[in-house]
């Protein structure tokens, strides 16, 4: 599974939603899947998934699923 | 021991409680990561427990708890030296006096960026490794002075004050995480901070306390010791007052 491929099932799991959902497009408060409450949980699941602890900054600008992996390879994750 | 293969951190641990705190917690076992903002005055610290307790495990690490840059660089290297934390202690202070009228801007700044926003960028990295770890305890420092206010120390008292509500909010915040947030509300202890209020204060503030005297740094890190522990499993959301029956 390539890292791109393990976000996704980050996201699919940390949000409850079905992984053909996932594009970079899907964003923040875009469903109702993903609201606060979620986007906390979704850190959690990234920085297990991932072995990184996220910035709060990286975690407030963590808009979308496209800027979710820019923000992981900025924290060394190789897509 | 309490603590054993817990992984806490002491802000504001170079000296005064935070240093005796730092000193109880790694007696019971912990890892401590000694922070503060001056490198020699942590080393020193840090020489001062290991010659008394020469298996203590201590990381000192240089963090001025009032700049996010530096709350979020410690909190990275936490991660990359033990990937966990079990407990925070938010000692970092400090106290800034005057009448209303003469606070400049400054001050109140300095203050609350130090006692209270501290309290919060901690708080925002220790609850994420703390999840990851299952849970864990954090222990803010507030003052009896946040509870009942004082002549001269509106800004303090404001400060602290903040810390008890941030404490009550994160208790019901982070329970889910199975994150207990607690606050102790020191009363006059013998810190150089109670010393700096000059003789006549101090010999004022003794006479108030029912006690008949000033507390110890040690008897406010043994209930920094019991919060962080599971002797405390069910306590949450509390302000516990270690101030001898003061009355302000």
């Amino acid at each position: 599974m390539n890292a791109t491929d393990k976000l996704r099932a980050a996201f699919a799991r940390a949000l409850y939603i079905d992984s053909g959902r996932i594009a970079d497009e899907l964003a923040y408060n875009s469903i109702p899947e993903w609201d606060s409450v979620a986007h906390m949980a979704l850190v959690a699941e990234l920085e297990r998934t991932f072995d990184v602890m996220l910035d709060t900054d990286d975690i407030i600008d963590m808009s979308s699923f496209g800027r979710a992996r820019q923000i992981l390879a900025k924290h060394g994750v190789e897509f | 021991m309490l603590l054993q293969g817990k992984v806490a951190l002491v802000t504001g641990a170079g000296r005064g409680i935070g240093l005796t705190t730092a000193a109880v917690l790694a007696r019971e076992g912990a890892h401590v990561v000694v922070t503060g903002r001056d490198q020699a005055q942590l080393d020193g610290a840090c020489a001062g427990i290991a010659a008394e307790q020469p298996a203590a495990q201590l990381t000192p690490l240089v963090c001025d708890v009032s700049r996010p840059d530096s709350v979020r660089d410690t909190f990275q290297a936490v991660f990359k030296l033990t990937r966990k934390l079990d407990v925070l202690v938010s000692n970092a202070g400090v106290l800034d006096d005057a009448l209303i009228g003469m606070v400049t801007e400054a001050q109140i700044r300095r203050v609350f960026e130090t006692n209270t926003f501290g309290v919060l960028y901690c708080a925002q990295y220790a609850s994420r490794l703390m999840q990851r770890a299952g849970g864990g305890s954090i222990v803010n420092l507030a003052s009896i002075i946040g509870v009942t206010g004082n002549v001269g120390q509106a800004v303090y008292a404001g400060s602290k004050a903040a810390v008890i509500g941030i404490t009550r909010s994160l208790a019901k915040e982070l329970a889910p995480q199975n994150i207990r947030v607690n606050a102790i509300a020191p009363g006059f202890i013998d810190t150089g901070m109670a010393r700096s209020i000059g003789p006549d204060k101090f010999t004022e503030r003794v006479a108030s306390i029912k006690l008949g005297r000033i507390g110890t740094p040690e008897e406010v890190a043994r209930v920094a010791l019991f919060l962080a522990s599971e002797l405390s499993s069910y306590v949450t959301g509390q302000v516990i007052g270690v101030d001898g029956g003061m009355l302000i």
